[in-house]
This record gives C-alpha cells, structure tokens and sequence, in this order.
C-alpha cells in the first residue's frame, strides 16, 4: 500500500510538469489552432535560463522563477511575432513546419553554445519527510504546489477576467472578434506569452527535480506533454491539466509494476485508444473543420 | 536572368560538394578518429579528441612515423558520431571510404563502437577501440569468433565485472546487491549481465534487476522498487551524466545503500554535475589512476595538462595508448596498406602504454591489463587499489 | 517530315534511358570511378527519395499531417532483417534480397491500412497525432521484442543494398505514385486535399482513396526501410523515433509538397547538404532547420509545391486521343 502511495507522489510530481507545459500547447491551440511545436524547445530554455541568471547573480528561488517566466514569455512573443503571425493566413500546415523548424532551430543553436550537459545550481534546500514508511521531500511539494498555485491563477484568469472573456472569444471565431473591437493581434501574442512562461516555469521546476541540464530535454519531454494536451482534449485547459496527470500516472504505474521498456508502448496505446473512442480527447468538443 | 531560389540551391549545393572534395596532396599517414563529440557524452568524444590531437603533435614535431624509409606526418581526421549508432556506422564509412584512412581509432561508446566494427570489417580497415568494453565490439555476431579487423586497448567487461564483483563481497562486505542500468545501451547491459554472474558466483545475491533507457530522466519508480528490496549496495553502470540525477534522486527517497559504478563513471565531470554530493564515498572501476602512474604516464599528464589546462581522464589516456598502437602498427608494417597493418597490430604481443602493461595473447583482440578502483572523496577521484588480470 | 516528332519528345525517350541508368549504376561500383563513400550518399538519396515521394503522397497529395513515416520505416527495415538474418541467413543475394525488400514493403503496407481505416473519421491534427502513437508504439513495441535485438538493435545485416538495387526501387516507387497520382484514385485523393465533403458529394469514394493512399505510402515506405537496413548493417528502434519522421518531414516541405520533382530535390539537397556541411557540427542542424523556415516564410508549398516538371508527367494529350483520330489527323495532313 506504501508502495503504491510513494509511486502516487512521484506521478504528481511528474504529472504537474507535464500539465504547467500541456497548458501552453493547449492555450496556443485554443487561440490558433496552430500546434506549436517549439513549445518543448521553449521549456528547455526555461532551464538554461535560470542557469544563466544563477550564473550571473545568484537569487532565491521565488525571484529567479518570476525572471525566467518573463524571459521566456519575451520568447514566446517574439517567436509569434516573427516567426508565426506571417503565416497566419497560410495553409495551416506551412505553421506547423514553421513550428517544427523554430523548435530544431533553439534546440541545436543551444546545443551548440552548450554541448555539455550542466548541474542545476541549488536553488532551494531540500528536506526529505518521512511519514509512514513514504518519502516526500520539499522539493516535491514545492514542484506540486507551484503548478498547482499557477494553474489555479490561470483558471481564474481564463474564467473571471475579461481578459480571459477575451481571449475564449478569438479561441471560438477570430474572424468577429475583430469587427467587435477586439485586439486580436495583441490577445495572441499575450497568449503566446502566457503559455510560454508556464513552460518556462515547467523549465525551472524541471531542471530543480532533474537537476542535469540538457539541451535534448525538450525533445522528449515536450512531445509527451503534447500527448498530455491531445489526451485531454487540445484547447481545451482542464483537460490539459486532467490529461498531464493521467499520463503521469500511467507511465509512473507502468514502470511500478513491468519493465521500463513498456511505458511508452502502455502510454501511447492508451493514447489511441483514447483517441479511436474519444476523437477529440477525453474532454475536446468536435470542430468543424472546413475540409 | 531572374535568380531563382533554384539557382541559389544549386549554388549552395555544388559548392558544398566543391568544398568538401578538396583533398590537401602531401603525402600523410592517414588515422580516423570516430568520437562522440555531441550527444549524451560530449566529454568523452573531447577526451579522445584532445589526446589524438596531442599524441599527432607530439610524433609530427619529431618528424613523423617511420613508414618504410621515410617518415610521413599523422594527418588526422575527426568525425562526430553524436553518440548514435546509426551515425557511428555512417561515420566509419566516410571515415574509411572518403577519407581513405588507414587505421580508425574510435568509438568510445560501445553502442557507437560495435556498429563501427561491422563496418570496419566489412571493408577491411584496422580499428582500436579505446574505451569500449563490450565484448561484442570485437566479436563477429554469427559465429562468435574475434572479428579480424577490431581491437581494443582496454580490458573488456569479462575482466571488469568479477573485478567489481570481487570488490563489493569482500572489501564492502556486501551480501545482496540492486542493479539500475540502460537497457538500451550496449555497455551497460552487458556490465550488469556479467555483474550479476560475478556476484552470485562469490556467493552474494542480486535482489532487484531494473531497466530505464537512454535519455530518460525520471527514476523514482525503479528506485522505489530497489528501496523495497533492501539491497546491500546499488550497482549503477551508468554514465556520468546519468549517475549523478539516479544518485540524487536515490537519496530523496531515502534509499542510503551505497553505490558501486563501472568505468563508464570515469569522466571528471561526474563530480561536477553531483551537486548534491550524492556520490561522495562511492566506488568504481577504472582504467588508470593519475595517482598510482608510471614515469610514462607522469610524462603524459604533464603534456595534457600543460595543453589542455585539465587532467586527463581515462578516455584521454587510452586513446593516447591507441594512437601508440596505431602508430607502432603502421611503422612495423613498412607501408600504409591495410592488410598489412592490421597483420602487425595482430602480431603485436606486449605494449607498454600509459595506461599499463598491455599483454596481448594469441589472436585476441583485447589486452590482459590491470584495472584500478577509485573512490570519489572530497571532490575528486582517489586511488584504492590495482587488481592485476 | 510531317508527323514525326523531335527524339526528345519520343515516347520510348523514358523508358530506355531508365534502363541505361540502370545498366549504368549496376556496373558502377566495379569501375572504381565512385568510391565507397560516394556510392552510401547516393544510396542515401535513392533512399530518402522513396521515403519523401511516399510521405508526399499523403502529406502532399492528401493533405494529411502523417508523422508517423518513419514507423513504417521501421517496419519494414525489421521485417527484411529479421529474413536475410534470422531466417535465410545463407541464401543467395539475387534471390533473397527482392524477396526481403518486398516482403518488408508487405509488411509495412499492411499496417498501413489500419491507419488508414483510422483516418476515416479523423482530420487534421487529430490524425497526426494518431500517427504520432503508431510510431511510438511500433518503435517501442520493437524495443520489447527480444528476438530482434530489443532495444539494442540487430546486427549483421548483409550488406545487400547496391547503388543498382536503390535506383530500380527508386524508379519502381517513383513510377507507381506517377501513376496513382495521375490516375482516378489520384483525382479522388487531390479532391480530399481540396474539399473532403464536396468530393463525397461528388461521388469519390473517399475511404478507398484514403485507404489506397497510405497502403500505399506506407509499402513504399518499408521499402525504403529495408533498403535502409541493408545499407547501414545495422538497425535499432531509436533510428526510427520522431527525428528520423521530422527529416522526412522535412525534406518532403523543402522539396516541395505534392510534387514528384519536389520530392526528388528536397531528398537530394537535404541528403547533400547533411553530408557536405559535416564540418559544423551541431550547427549544420541549426541551418536546415532554419533555411525550411524561410521557405516555409517566403514559399509555404516548398521549392516545387504543386508544381512538377515537365518529363515526369504522363503524355496526357496522347491518351486523350482516341486511336482513330489519330489516323484520322493524320490522313488528313497526308491528303491536303
């Protein structure tokens, strides 16, 4: 039973990273219908980032994580600007290239500046907790409530706001929006914003937990991430969120009980079977797409 | 005439092609070296880099190898292999077919090196694995015999493994032990495989077997299964960017057996990526020891250092050692022909590297040598021990 | 002379010289001109060239969004393997070498139509995300079969895959999906591209399109692969993970979508240009990236998007004509 309680813990902790990045792809998918695949690759500078302010001057923990989610936020909005908004009248599938090139594009050029792979520096002092028999240690609660706080703030902002009402609005017709006073160009790029410093701070509570930076953690981080979304229905921020944890769950469970090897054949499976019953994810609705 | 992007393609493409066809015309001793420069490992592909670099300087400033009545200049040739196999197997052959290369010294990583080999064999050029310790590497996968065309200058993990073994039952008293390692790497499955063996031939017990693959960063789960098997100690032949995070993470859950590691440990840069001090105390086997050297191996030390600011790892050393095969190979055989090279490197029978003393026996492709336990302490490694093979 | 038409434009024109080519490149290793190396980056772009027109066909010519290219790659480079390794290991290699690359394409083929039957009721980016898991799971499924290797690979593959060899398979997948193209289930597949609905409502029968389009594009993909395998001696499932579908991805939007020449250049500049710019290092993946950006900025539809040129398409005119216009037309000049 103890056992099962500890591999709960390690799912949450897994599951929240994943959701704070599914929530990026999701709010970008919501306002464009656009994958954006260097999502993962915005994650990844989330940890450098903090390595670079670390670097620079060393800060505690609460102001280095508002630093990278701006300095990421910044990124993601000049990544919309130049890279995406000139192909916002192009065939979709031109965005999603687009996107896959950007993503290649940070990856290496990080890859190269930095080939090898570097220690987090120590942000927070770590105390491990035990009761009954489970560990939980700081950190784990920290990377737990950190993104927990974070998607509570981002419900309310999406639910209570206007700015919230606002961009639900571009998300179903972007095209009125605009002919009722709506600034469509600015609620993107916010959204871009938004979404990027969430997988900034994904970046730094990741490289916290996993504390070797790599500039391949993008690749496979972020595309199980973007299964998360797709699980929960993409556009859709709950189900992001339900989606992130579900996945967690699955692979931690998985490698709980068989060999490492099956987890991703158990995740992806789950994932189609999902989608054969589910087309739209667990908690998508079905959009009409013009051919 | 409207320019097209067609035009500035081909442009683009001729002159690549122009460029990379260029070959320099003096007459050269030709050695490849296959490194693992970017990937999972840069530090090792460096380590090897640097040492060829030094060793190729070192013989050109005295003129070059005797081959045959004149003595011809190393023209080194460096390929990046970025830790795939797939990639190994593309490098050896521009190393081998465009290149035209004499001898290839390299892989390091034994999932690179073992692809290599095939290749290697399969057009007929000389190649000396410096680091890998697979046994595959220079075994023909049909029939099991030694391949002709692959050598080593390390020992393989059939002499490793019982050497750790050995260590773990009697100096840290362990009687049941866990193993962690990457089932999708040729290394380490093969160390824990022969591990276990070793280990339950000296009577101790292997309670927990688990598996994680390449690039995975999330260990909680195989951790929490080892917690609950209580091992005596955790072998981990990891390499040294993944043994710090397991390590890690191994602590948080309390877990507080200690560790035992394999060669794959020995970049310095272990230490620098455990920040937490996860590994202090821990032992591993090793190549060679900085500490424990000859007056040959001092000499080498000092000209790295003074080139390259570091010490140098054992990556360094065996490829140094390597290179010296290579070399001595080439210069008994007269002339630059492959066949007649690799049947010098096959006839050569002892060497005395920086590494060791090197015994090669009868058509055997890798030495008998010595290997050395180290601990991590205060931030650096220590030497425990030499176990003659 | 009245009637005949310049050698150029002779119908027999294609036909003869593919098959010089292939006496030329059967004979080409034996000559020494070309080196070893040589002939890999030339198997190399035969090869990426199947893989690129394959995934075109439903990338390009469907409309679909299919990463999971490489899965069947995978496919079929095990299937051929696992023939001229595990089961035929000593027969000869005129024999078991098309055996193996069919079969491999077989096999590849048959699990395209499971996604095929899929794609019928998904679009878009649901369907690429549906590619998405099939590629996972087969490349995760072949790391848990120990038969083949697991998730370290298998070795010891013949090297069976001779310039001569890639360029027929190349010629053969090249032909194929001309024709299909061209042809009436071609016509249905560019009308799903344009309008899914409004072709049903015109009578196409779209699931046998779309079925036939990844049977298709799949089969030729495993040919590919087990051409693939041949080559490099040496196969693991990490070879045929989501890079290897994005380099395909790649080539086939920089050479140009829907578009057989397209295909042909985006798998000879990416080939070339991954081989010539080697001295870079980790940037040369920081220039071909970034180059298919500025093409995706300036050219959304690749260098030949939709676009083809003039030799590799049918001699539509002359299958219009019915035989007896011709001798029609033609007694008419002989008289006036």
């Amino acid at each position: 039973m103890k056992y099962l309680a500890q591999q709960a813990i390690n799912a949450l902790q897994l599951g929240s990273i994943y959701a704070l990045i599914a929530l990026g792809y999701s709010m970008v998918y919501g306002v464009l219908t656009m994958i954006n695949f260097a999502h993962g690759d915005v994650f990844m500078l989330g940890s450098f980032f903090c390595l670079l302010l670390i670097a620079i001057v060393p800060v505690p923990f609460w102001l280095a994580l508002i630093v990278v989610m701006g300095a990421t936020a910044i990124l993601g909005t000049l990544i919309e600007r130049f890279a995406y908004r000139p192909l916002r009248n192009a065939p979709r599938v031109s965005a999603i290239i687009t996107a896959l090139g950007c993503g290649l594009v940070i990856q290496n050029t990080t890859l190269g500046i930095s080939p090898y792979a570097r220690p987090m520096p120590h942000l927070l002092d770590n105390v491990t907790y035990q009761f009954a028999g489970i560990t939980v240690t700081t950190l784990q609660i920290i990377i737990i409530g950190v993104s927990v706080g974070l998607m509570m703030v981002l419900d309310f902002l999406i639910r209570k706001t206007s700015f919230g009402m606002a961009m639900r609005a571009v998300a179903s017709d972007r095209a009125t929006v605009s002919l009722l006073g709506v600034p469509a160009n600015e609620i993107i790029a916010v959204t871009f914003a938004i979404g990027a410093a969430l997988g900034g701070a994904a970046g730094l509570l990741y490289g916290m937990a996993y504390p070797v930076v790599s500039a391949a953690m993008g690749i496979t981080v972020g595309w199980k991430a973007f299964v998360a979304a797709v699980i929960g229905g993409i556009g859709n921020m709950r189900g992001a969120v339900l989606g992130a944890f579900i996945l967690g769950t699955v692979e931690v469970m998985t490698v709980a009980v068989l060999p490492s090897t099956y987890r991703d054949l158990i995740s992806y499976s789950l994932l189609l079977l999902i989608l054969v019953f589910k087309p739209h994810g667990l908690l998508g609705k079905p959009t009409i797409h013009k051919a | 005439m409207y320019l097209h992007t067609r035009h500035i393609l081909a442009a683009l493409v001729l002159s690549g092609i122009l460029l990379t066809s260029c070959q320099p015309t003096k007459p050269s001793v030709k050695i490849g070296i296959n490194a693992e420069l970017t990937g999972e490992m840069p530090a090792v592909g460096a380590s090897c880099k640097q040492a060829a670099e030094l060793f190729t300087e070192q013989v050109n400033k005295a003129g070059g190898i005797a081959v045959g009545s004149e003595k011809l200049p190393i023209l080194l040739s460096v390929v990046d292999n970025s830790c795939k196999a797939d990639q190994s197997a593309a490098a050896a052959q521009r190393l081998i077919s465009q290149d035209g290369v004499t001898v290839m010294v390299g892989p390091n990583a034994s999932s690179c090196a073992i692809p290599a080999g095939e290749i290697a064999e399969s057009l007929g050029c000389l190649m000396i694995s410096p680091w890998s310790t697979n046994p595959k590497t220079t075994q023909d996968s049909q029939t099991g015999k030694p391949k002709k065309n692959a050598f080593r200058a390390c020992f393989t993990d059939r002499f490793e493994s019982p050497v750790l073994a050995a260590f773990a039952t009697k100096n840290l008293h362990a009687k049941t032990a866990a193993v962690l390692y990457d089932v999708s790497s040729e290394a380490p499955t093969s160390q824990s495989a022969l591990f276990k063996e070793a280990f339950e031939k000296a009577g101790g017990k292997v309670v927990s077997m688990e598996t994680y693959s390449t690039g995975d960063r999330d260990f909680s789960a195989q951790l929490t299964k080892i917690r609950e098997s209580s091992p005596d100690i955790i072998y981990l032949p990891a390499p040294y960017n993944d043994t710090p995070l397991i390590a890690a993470q191994a602590r948080q859950l309390g877990i507080k057996a200690p560790f035992l590691g394999s060669d794959a440990w020995s970049s310095p840069d272990i230490i620098k990526l455990d920040a937490g001090k996860n590994l202090e105390g821990s032992y591993f086997c090793n190549h060679y020891s900085t500490e424990a050297a000859t007056p040959k191996a001092k000499q080498f030390i000092a000209d790295y250092t003074a080139k390259y600011g570091n010490a140098p790892d054992d990556v360094a050393a065996l490829t140094y050692d390597a290179m010296a095969l290579a070399a001595n190979s080439i210069a008994s055989a007269g002339k630059t022909d492959r066949a007649a090279v690799r049947d010098a490197m096959a006839s050569t029978r002892t060497f005395d590297g920086v590494t060791g003393h090197f015994v090669y026996p009868e058509a055997a492709r890798e030495p008998a040598k010595s290997a050395v336990i180290m601990q991590i302490k205060d931030g650096s490694f220590h030497w425990v021990s030499t176990v003659e093979p | 002379m009245i009637g005949m038409t310049p050698w150029t434009k002779n119908r027999y024109l294609p036909p003869v010289l593919l098959v010089v080519g292939l006496i030329v490149t059967a004979i080409l290793p034996s000559t020494g001109l070309v080196n070893d190396y040589l002939q890999f980056v030339i198997v190399s772009i035969a090869i990426n060239a199947i893989l690129c027109v394959s995934l075109n066909l439903v990338n390009g010519w469907m409309g679909e969004f299919s990463v999971g290219h490489a899965g069947f790659m995978a496919l079929g480079a095990y299937a051929s393997a696992i023939l001229t390794v595990k089961l035929f290991p000593s027969a000869p290699a005129a024999l078991i070498f098309p055996a193996a690359v069919l079969i491999g394409g077989t096999v590849a083929g048959l699990a395209g139509i499971p996604v095929g039957i899929l794609s019928f009721k998904t679009r878009g980016d649901y369907l690429a995300i549906i590619t998405l898991a099939f590629l996972m799971i087969v490349k995760s499924g072949l790391e848990n079969i120990p038969y083949t290797g697991g998730p370290r690979g298998m070795l010891g593959i013949p090297h069976l895959t001779t310039v001569a060899w890639a360029y027929f398979w190349c010629v053969v997948a090249f032909w194929a999906i001309r024709n299909l193209v061209y042809s009436k289930y071609g016509r249905g597949i560019a009308a799903i591209r344009e309008d899914e609905i409004a072709a049903e409502a015109m009578g196409v029968n779209t699931r046998a399109a779309k079925l036939v389009a990844f049977v298709t594009s799949s089969f030729f993909a495993g040919v590919a692969g087990a051409l693939f395998a041949h080559q490099l001696q040496f196969i693991n499932p990490s070879s045929f993970d989501i890079l290897k579908s994005t380099e395909i991805l790649v080539m086939v939007y920089l050479g140009g979508v829907a578009s057989l020449g397209g295909s042909l250049l985006g798998a000879g500049v990416v080939t070339i240009l991954t081989q010539c710019l080697q001295p870079l290092g980790t940037w040369r993946m920081v220039v071909l990236p970034a180059l298919l950006v500025l093409l995706m900025l300036f050219r959304p539809a690749g260098i030949m998007g939709y676009r083809d040129w003039n030799w590799l398409k049918p001699r539509l005119s002359l299958k219009l004509r019915s035989k007896n216009e011709d001798k029609a037309e033609r007694g008419k000049e002989i008289v006036s």
